[in-house]
């Protein structure tokens, strides 16, 4: 089966900094894929990459085995993406939002499927309130409806657990665990090592724009990822990753 | 979907949203209403020497309102990281640019609607040519600056003094548009023979092509940037 990202040997300098260093990474259909390193380290450079947003400087990307560089909007529907900025508009309703990336997303069955994923994330009562009324837990709810709404067979998750008091990252933890499946892969960059080694099969820690660890979920326990992490990042703090990457 | 049924559903998704807060659309409209009513202090509305000034009245009250209207067009998609959700989704680049583009001219068109008939009775003063006309200067002259001012808007939309920033480069840029407008405006309202003005409406409209076709071909490194 065709790896749903391919990434290989892809390398990103912006003016003097060398923000990622010859990564390579194959990410399997149905794997759920943990991203971690420090602030600097070159993760969101790499998210960027993997989604088009920036152009590598070298090296290329596939996504279910199609080349970013060269159809990239046909690659983009392959695709969704969660941040911690939801990508709504605060004054259209949950519903207006749904319609709107729907249809941008050519969704057949539109008003069918907006009821479906608005039903899937618990805000089915709230489909005709604008989302400036939302909290913050609302609003990341209707974002992972926004990025599913076109059925992506890949999902990536950028910090999603920012701004979320525990109860809503419970919340969003058991929404993202019910959105895996053999088809779909997720990948997400976070900082919440438990969660993030709780949901995940493979880490990939990023130091200094490359990869330094790259392990089996099952193999390791939150305290040896504690442990291998911080001999990895070694004294890295925030953006020092990306300056030692410049030497 | 077809490009330009995606670039209708931009523009429908900036208007539900205008519609329902009414914060641009209001501001604009305050503002081009205050103009009509410090230059009708400022001079005498019954004087025949207004009438040859009328062209650069309404343009000036027109243009700073549209410049709020270009401030807020990407300052909406900044909010949530709206414009990498768009960039992210399967639609060409340029169709966010047209989107914005017919998002604004709607905009300015409605405050334009209002705000021209109070001109005309404050001011007493129809147009003596052609309404058609009339009516094809102001559509050619609000799409070139909303042209060009899309355009710049979402390159000064990442600055942190993007709202004095835009004016500052947009008018040096549309200078050919104001002055068009402006002597076409007169050629209209005036009743001028069209030959002494139809040269005016050529320049809009090879500004407006030119103005259309340049940010469609630099629009995609634009949000590279």
């Amino acid at each position: 089966m065709t790896p749903a990202i391919v990434a290989t040997h892809v390398s990103k300098r912006i003016g003097p900094r060398l923000i990622l260093r010859d990564i390579d990474l194959t990410v399997e259909r149905g794997r759920f894929l943990t991203i971690l390193g420090p602030n600097g380290a070159g993760k969101t450079t790499l998210l960027r990459i993997l989604t088009g947003l920036l152009k590598p400087s070298s090296g290329r990307v596939l996504i279910d085995g199609r080349d970013l560089a060269e159809v990239p909007a046909e690659v983009r529907r392959q695709f969704g993406v969660i941040s911690h900025h939801s990508y709504l508009y605060d004054a259209l309703t949950a519903r207006e939002n749904l319609y709107f990336y729907g249809r941008l997303y050519d969704v057949p069955d539109l008003a069918a499927r907006i009821d479906e994923v608005l039903a899937e994330v618990g805000l089915e009562l709230f489909f005709n309130e604008p989302v400036r009324t939302f909290s913050r837990g609302m609003v990341q709810r209707l974002a992972i409806a926004r990025a599913i709404i076109h059925r992506p067979s890949l999902l990536f998750l950028d910090e999603p657990y920012t701004g979320l008091d525990p109860q809503a990252s419970e919340t969003l933890s058991s929404v993202l665990n019910s959105l895996r499946g053999p088809d779909r892969a997720i990948v997400m960059i976070t900082h919440q090592f438990d969660q993030g080694l709780a949901m995940a099969d493979r880490v990939v820690v990023v130091v200094r724009g490359q990869i330094a660890l790259d392990e089996a979920a099952a193999d390791l326990t939150l305290d040896e990822l504690n442990r291998r992490y911080r001999a990895a990042a070694g004294g890295t703090g925030d953006g020092a990753g990306a300056e030692e990457a410049t030497r | 979907m077809s490009f330009l049924r995606k670039v209708g559903l931009l523009a429908w998704k900036d208007l539900r949203a205008e519609f329902r807060t009414k914060e641009m659309i209001s501001a604009m409209l305050i503002f081009a209403l205050l103009v009509i009513v410090i230059f009708a202090f400022a001079f005498d509305p019954s004087r025949d020497e207004v009438r040859s000034i009328f062209g650069g009245l309404i343009w000036v009250a027109f243009f700073f309102a549209g410049i709020l209207g270009l401030n807020r067009s990407f300052a909406n998609e900044r909010l949530n990281d709206a414009l990498h959700g768009l960039m992210l989704s399967p639609v060409d680049h340029s169709a966010i640019y047209f989107g914005k583009l017919l998002g604004t001219w709607a905009f300015m068109t409605i405050v334009e609607v209002i705000a021209l008939p109070v001109f005309i009775v404050i001011y007493n003063y129809a147009p003596s040519g052609s309404w058609l006309l009339a009516i094809a200067v102001i559509l050619l002259a609000t799409l070139g600056f909303v042209a060009i001012g899309t355009f710049l808007a979402a390159l000064t939309a990442n600055t942190k003094a993007s709202e004095v920033l835009l004016p500052v480069i947009l008018f040096p840029i549309i200078i050919p548009v104001v002055i068009g407008a402006v002597e076409a405006t007169r050629g209209v309202f005036g009743g001028l023979p069209l030959d002494d003005f139809v040269t005016w409406f050529k320049v809009l409209a090879v500004y407006d092509a030119i103005f259309i076709a340049v940010p469609f071909l630099l629009f995609e490194y634009l949000l590279e940037v």
